[in-house]
């Protein structure tokens, strides 16, 4: 009888534990990791040093699994949430280092950050507890983040928050940041056609991850760039469906590597396609700058999210700051391509590239950041897709809309971003199931 | 898509499972239930991957995360044995202790690169067509290791003494107790070895099929599929092995499913709709829920022959079975 209790009560346990592992990505277990030593610190302090206790004790506040941080008064307190741990070589260590330069370079600040925050309920829980704390700035850093940012910028007219990568603002306090990275990714694409060349093969490989209009959007820049490099090339894609999961994003680049490709480059948030090339072949990173150190990553295309953030820093705390739509070109410094930026040195495989593709490269690259050349020249015509349909008409650019719509999705885009260059062997997702 | 490459990897992830797996075989044939399996194989992997790191020598690493998952099944071990206590619930905390520690402790390893366990091809086996690029080619030492540990493994649990001893612990303690058997001793014991398989699986994934450190994602619910196999193997360790490398060759194949247009000379699914690689993705832990549905079934799971005092603290004169 009780036997049978119990593994009804295992069961459910399990079932329960699943899913959290499955959907939260890694969201229980900080509570593990960062609720329990407050409360022994709150719980200890009194008994053992009852003299330091009351500065300490009530310093920490949490919101279900996670641990809020405190402001600092007197102080512009700025907060941060990102979907994966800070130092994660990628996406979120990229705007952490962000963080870090608005804390350098920015009078008179506090700064702080909430890492592994599951996108959805989670991030409002968070989000909000942020705000009540009292923080005057929150960044919110994952598309996922938007609809809660949304909600928590209502309830809080006096908070700023800013959400990247989405596509919601109002006019007052809720901002939507973003950049044309598809400039970056580009010029990578020219470098890993031109490798590819080099070495005597045709494929490359994509790892992607929801079919949402940005991964179309950065494949299809890709593809563009590659193009220009090696006619012949192709590009294959694999589908991981998550932003953060190191051990499936490597398991993607292997399995592209095996299935012929010289070059992988990533969508994700992580390193993973140089750590998983074998010998001879080559990756392309993401996201950080600093991620780039194996000798097999080609280059990485990164944010350098520093100045923006400390613009929006200073501006809000000044009252300039408006809510709105920004998205930046490579002319405000915020984008990069390893190997190529002022001081820094290219990596060994692309080095020894033909220097008619470098200088390629490093021209279109000095257009870019002197404002010559943006996003909608990278889109821009003849483009014809992979089904043999011409997308857009010689000199014809798409437009802004048209960047970052999918019609599926309800945007009233004209030449939606569903198509794949006709460089692309893969084919589109479906999106109507 | 080539079948070689897609059983290659699945030998290389199975691996992990493998281990994770027949440590539960022992802790379960004991009739010691461990749910804290994913919090073992995450300290394993962290103590296996930073010792490596630190003292540039994986062999110590190994060995490090062999003892840091033994040392944490001893809490369960002195919890459910000793002080007799519901093996459902402290099992559960051992993983939530167990991830907890691993987290703090590993805090600032990502992006590190230690020693790994080197790879290499079985001269001679490697040149069999087929089997030689499968089995014998370009595998860590802890894939080659796997294979010779399933059948010991086997033969110490069902050909042995000691292996029946196990048995009888697990399936009657009272009998065995009178019988002159240890059974505390015997449950610390196999508690312990359960442990240390965990904590070697973890290092597995750390130090050898996906190097690195990536917090709870390191073992991602792969200690619960662990526990979930062993259902489906009726505590037994060649089943074990086989579900291992089954669901180490379907992590990979879902991914290189994506690649070709025609499959079997018909249009791919996956090609053109890869959401259902959702789905496939979902298989492992979709079995792992159906084998506990399966197992908190009595009747069932005296078919299966799951050991009859299973989840059940043996106190010595008080309950029979």
């Amino acid at each position: 009888m009780t036997k049978q209790r119990l593994w009804i009560v295992l069961l459910l346990t399990v079932v329960l534990s699943l899913l959290l592992a499955a959907c939260g990505g890694g969201t229980t277990e900080p509570a593990a990791d960062n609720a329990a030593p407050a409360d022994n610190a709150a719980a200890e302090a009194p008994a053992e040093a009852p003299a330091e206790a009351p500065a300490e004790a009530p310093a920490e506040d949490s919101a279900g699994q996670y641990q809020i941080p405190a402001i600092e008064d007197g102080k512009y307190n700025v907060a941060f949430v990102y979907v994966g741990p800070h130092d994660d070589g990628g996406w979120s260590q990229a705007h952490d280092v962000g963080r870090q330069y608005v804390e350098a370079n920015v009078e008179n600040v506090h700064t702080a950050y909430v890492e592994n925050v599951a996108e959805g309920a989670d991030a409002e829980q968070v989000i909000r507890s942020l705000a009540r704390k009292g923080f005057d700035v929150i960044f919110t850093t994952s598309f996922g983040f938007m609809d809660a940012s949304e909600v928590v910028a209502s309830e809080f007219p006096d908070v700023d928050i800013i959400h990247i990568s989405g596509y919601k603002s109002n006019e007052e306090n809720f901002g939507n940041l973003m950049g044309a990275m598809e400039n970056m990714k580009y010029l990578a694409g020219m470098l890993a056609g031109s490798r590819t060349k080099m070495d005597n093969n045709t494929k490359i490989g994509y790892i992607a991850t929801f079919p949402i209009p940005e991964e179309l959007r950065l494949g299809n820049a890709f593809a563009l760039g590659v193009q220009q490099t090696c006619p012949d090339c192709t590009i294959d894609v694999r589908w991981i469906f998550t932003w953060h999961d190191p051990i499936l994003e490597k398991e993607g680049a292997s399995s592209l590597f095996d299935a012929g490709a010289q070059v992988v480059m990533t969508g994700a948030d992580t390193p993973a396609p140089a750590d998983a090339a074998p010998e001879g072949k080559w990756g392309i990173t993401y996201d950080y700058s600093g991620n780039c150190t194996s000798p097999k990553c080609l280059t990485s295309m990164y944010w350098n999210w520093g100045p923006e953030y400390a613009r929006i820093v200073e501006g809000s705390r000044e009252g300039t700051w408006r809510g709105g739509w920004e998205y930046f070109d490579a002319d405000s410094g915020a984008l990069g391509l390893f190997g190529f930026m002022e001081g820094e040195t290219m990596q060994p495989g692309v080095a020894e590239l033909p220097a008619e593709d470098l200088a390629l490269v490093q021209d279109t690259l000095a257009k870019m950041l002197a404002g010559e050349f943006t996003r909608f020249d990278v889109f821009k015509g003849p483009i014809t897709d992979n089904q043999g349909n011409l997308v857009l008409a010689d000199g014809v650019s798409l437009e802004q809309l048209d960047l970052d719509g999918f019609a599926q999705f309800g945007s009233e885009c004209t030449t939606c971003m569903y198509w794949w260059n006709q460089n692309i062997t893969a084919e589109l997702p479906d999106l109507e199931s | 898509m080539n079948l070689e490459i897609i059983l290659h990897a699945g030998l290389a992830t199975g691996t992990i499972l493998l281990f994770a797996a027949i440590g539960e075989v022992f802790s379960e044939r004991a009739g010691v239930l461990n749910l804290g399996v994913e919090g073992m194989m995450l300290l394993g992997a962290m103590a296996g991957f930073s010792t490596s790191l630190a003292t540039g020598n994986v062999w110590l690493g190994l060995l490090a995360a062999i003892i840091a998952g033994g040392i944490l099944s001893l809490a369960h071990g002195l919890v459910t044995i000793h002080f007799q206590a519901d093996q459902v619930v402290s099992g559960l905390s051992l993983t939530f202790l167990g991830t907890g520690l691993a987290l703090v402790l590993g805090e600032g390893l990502t992006g590190k690169n230690p020693p790994l366990v080197p790879s290499f091809n079985i001269p001679g086996l490697s040149a069999i067509p087929f089997i030689g690029p499968v089995f014998f080619t370009d595998h860590s030492l802890l894939v080659y290791v796997g294979y010779l540990f399933v059948p010991l493994a086997w033969y110490f649990i069902f050909r042995t003494r000691p292996g029946m001893h196990l048995r009888a612990v697990g399936e009657k303690p009272d009998a065995a107790d009178t019988m002159g058997v240890n059974v505390y001793g015997l449950r610390y014991l196999y508690v312990f070895v359960g442990g240390c398989l965990a904590g070697l699986a973890g290092a597995t994934i750390s130090l050898s099929v996906s190097p690195g450190w990536y917090s709870t994602q390191t073992t991602s619910g792969q200690g619960w599929i662990a526990v979930g196999l062993v259902i489906f193997a009726q505590w037994d360790p060649l089943r074990a092995a086989f579900g291992a490398y089954l669901f180490g060759a379907l992590r990979r194949g879902i991914l290189d499913l994506q690649g070709p247009a025609f499959l079997l000379g018909m249009k791919n699914p996956l090609y053109i709709n890869s959401n259902y690689g959702f789905f496939l993705q979902m298989t492992p832990y979709v079995l792992t829920i159906l084998a506990l549905v399966i197992g908190s079934r009595q009747a069932a799971r005296k078919r299966l022959g799951a050991p009859a005092a299973l989840g059940l603290p043996y106190i010595r004169g008080e309950r029979g079975l």
